[in-house]
C-alpha cells in the first residue's frame, strides 16, 4: 500500500500503461512489429531505448511471424521476453503461438484487440484472440487502463512460475482502452522489480549443454505433451491467486479471476469480458433501485477458465446473459457463452443462458445498451434464436 | 511413457542422432580415393550429417554408420577423389 502512495497518479492511455510496465519489469528482449491499435506500445518502447531508459534488446522485425519467432528463440535462452500485437498481426503469429506454448516458453504478449479482415476495420473486438483461443496461451482481459498496467506486471510472475511455464496475453480492446486516457497509479520501479524478480528456467539453450527444444514427437507421445499443458493450465488457476495476493501486498489492488457485482442477490446476471464489464456494472448499478435483481460477472481470466468460481456466482440466477465481443459464424453461441453453458451443464445446473454477440468491429456499446441486455435476461424464455446479434442494423 | 515423466517442452538432450543408425537409408556409398584426396575438408564442410570424419595427421574418412548416401561429397570434391558406389 505504501508503494502506491509514493508514486503520483498519472494520465495514460492503455498502450502507454503497457510500455511503462515493460520498462519496469526488467525485460531482456522485445521483438515487435507495429500494428494499429497496439502501435503506441512499440513506439513508446523504441523511444525508451533511444533515450537509454530501457536496457533490454529491442529487435525491430519485418513481420509478426518474425516477431514471435525472435521472441521464441530469445525466450529459449532464458531471457524475459515481451511482444505486442493486434488483429492481423496475431493471425500472422498463429503458427508460432503453438510452438511457444508447446515449448513451454513464458513469453508475455499484449494484445490490443482488433477485429479481423475482411472487411478491414481498425476497431475492437475479441475475434483476434478468440481465433487463437486454443493455442495454449494464458489469457487475461482487462477492464480499464490501470488493470492493463497491473496485469502486464502480474503476467511475468504467473508465466515464469516453474509450476506454470506457459506464455500469456493481456487483452484489452483496441482504441477503447489502448487509446483511452485514464488515471493510473503506477508502482515504484523498485516495487515492480522486486515483484517480478528474475526468470529462473529449468533448462535453456546453452552451447555447453546442447539440447533440442520442441523436438519431433510421435503418436505415442504427442498426446502426453498436450496433457502436460492441460495440467500446467490447471495449476495456473491456483498460481494466479498467489500472484494476485502478492501483487495486492505491494499495490493494494486485487481483481480476481472473476469480478462480481450483485451476483449473490441477483436474479439476472450478465457475464462479459473486457472493458464492457465496466459498462455492464454501471448498468447494473442504475438498476439497483429494483432491489439488486441485476448482477454482473466479469471474466478476467479466460484461459485457464475459472469454471468453479463462475458456477458459484451463477448458481442462484434465474437467467444468465453471456456477452461475446466476437463472431463465430456457424457456431451455436459465442465462445464465452459456450464455455459458461458447458460449465453450468457440467455442474448439473439447468439455468437458461442466452448468448449475445455485441460490439463487433468496434460498434459502440453504451450503458443504455447494457440495460437492454439485462432486459433480455428477464425475458429469456422468449429470446432467440441464438446467438442474439445485439445492435445489428436490421 | 507417462505424461508425468516426459521432459516439459519436448526437450531432448544433444547427441541423440549419434545413436541412430541411418546406414540403411543409403543406395550408394562414397568411396574416397586417398591418393587423390588433398584433405581440403570441403566434403567435411558440405556433409549435412556430418558423416565425414577428420583425423589428426591423416586424411578424412567416412562414418558409414550415419552416411545417408546423398552424394554431396562427390559433387563438391574439387579433385574428384570421391566416387559414389552402389551398395550391394
Amino acid at each position: 500500500m505504501t508503494e502506491v502512495q509514493k508514486v503520483r497518479p498519472v494520465a495514460m492511455v492503455g498502450d502507454e500503461a503497457v510500455a511503462e510496465a515493460i520498462r519496469q519489469c526488467d525485460v531482456d528482449v522485445v521483438a515487435a512489429y507495429p500494428i494499429t491499435p497496439q502501435t503506441i506500445i512499440v513506439e513508446r518502447l523504441a523511444e525508451l531505448v533511444a533515450n537509454g531508459e530501457f536496457s533490454g534488446e529491442f529487435v525491430p522485425v519485418e513481420s509478426e511471424h518474425s516477431a514471435m519467432s525472435a521472441c521464441l528463440g530469445a525466450s529459449a535462452t532464458g531471457a524475459r521476453v515481451f511482444t505486442a500485437t493486434s488483429s492481423q498481426g496475431l493471425a500472422l503469429m498463429h503458427e508460432m503461438l503453438y510452438n511457444v506454448a508447446g515449448m513451454r516458453l513464458p513469453i508475455v504478449m499484449a494484445v490490443a484487440n482488433r477485429a479481423l479482415s475482411a472487411p478491414l476495420v481498425l476497431n475492437a473486438d475479441h475475434g483476434d484472440m478468440m481465433g487463437s483461443r486454443d493455442s495454449g496461451w494464458i489469457q487475461v482481459y482487462a477492464e480499464n487502463v490501470e488493470e492493463i498496467y497491473d496485469r502486464t506486471i502480474q503476467l511475468f510472475r504467473l508465466s515464469e512460475d516453474p509450476r506454470v511455464m506457459l506464455p500469456s496475453t493481456i487483452n484489452f480492446e483496441g482504441f477503447i482502452l489502448s487509446h483511452d486516457v485514464e488515471r493510473v497509479r503506477p508502482l515504484s520501479d523498485e516495487a515492480v522489480k522486486g515483484f517480478v524478480g528474475r526468470p529462473k528456467f529449468k533448462r535453456k539453450l546453452d552451447p555447453s549443454d546442447p539440447a533440442t527444444f520442441g523436438a519431433i514427437a510421435t503418436p505415442e507421445n504427442y498426446y502426453e505433451f498436450k496433457m502436460q499443458q492441460m495440467e500446467a493450465m490447471e495449476t495456473a488457476l491456483t498460481v494466479f491467486k498467489d500472484v494476485e495476493a502478492a501483487f495486492e501486498a505491494i499495490s493494494g489492488r486485487r481483481y480476481g479471476a472473476v469480478s462480481a457485482y450483485n451476483t449473490d442477490t441477483a436474479d439476472y446476471v450478465a457475464v462479459v469480458n473486457g472493458c464492457t464489464s465496466g459498462t455492464m456494472r454501471a448498468a447494473a448499478r442504475l438498476l439497483d433501485k429494483e432491489g439488486g435483481r441485476f448482477g454482473l460477472l466479469a471474466v478476467k481470466l479466460y484461459r485457464p477458465f475459472p469454471a468453479l468460481e463462475i458456477i458459484s456466482h451463477l448458481k442462484g440466477a434465474k437467467a444468465v446473459v453471456v456477452m461475446d465481443r466476437s463472431v463465430s459464424p456457424g457456431a451455436p453461441s459465442g465462445p464465452l457463452a459456450e464455455d459458461v453453458k458447458s460449465a453450468l451443464k457440467g455442474a448439473r445446473l439447468d439455468i437458461p443462458v442466452i448468448s449475445v454477440v455485441y460490439g463487433i468491429g468496434g460498434r459502440d456499446f453504451s450503458v443504455a445498451d447494457g440495460r437492454r441486455v439485462f432486459a433480455m435476461a428477464e425475458h429469456a424464455a422468449s429470446i432467440g434464436p441464438e446467438p442474439v446479434m445485439y445492435g445489428v442494423k436490421a | 511413457m507417462s505424461w508425468k515423466e516426459l521432459e516439459e517442452g519436448a526437450v531432448v538432450v544433444g547427441g541423440t542422432s549419434a545413436k541412430y543408425d541411418t546406414k540403411g537409408w543409403r543406395v550408394t556409398r562414397p568411396v574416397i580415393d586417398e591418393a587423390k584426396c588433398t584433405n581440403c575438408l570441403l566434403c567435411w564442410i558440405y556433409c549435412p550429417e556430418p558423416a565425414i570424419v577428420r583425423h589428426e595427421g591423416a586424411k578424412v574418412t567416412v562414418d558409414y554408420e550415419h552416411c545417408k548416401g546423398c552424394g554431396v561429397c562427390e559433387s563438391e570434391c574439387p579433385v574428384r577423389a570421391v566416387t559414389m558406389v552402389r551398395e550391394p
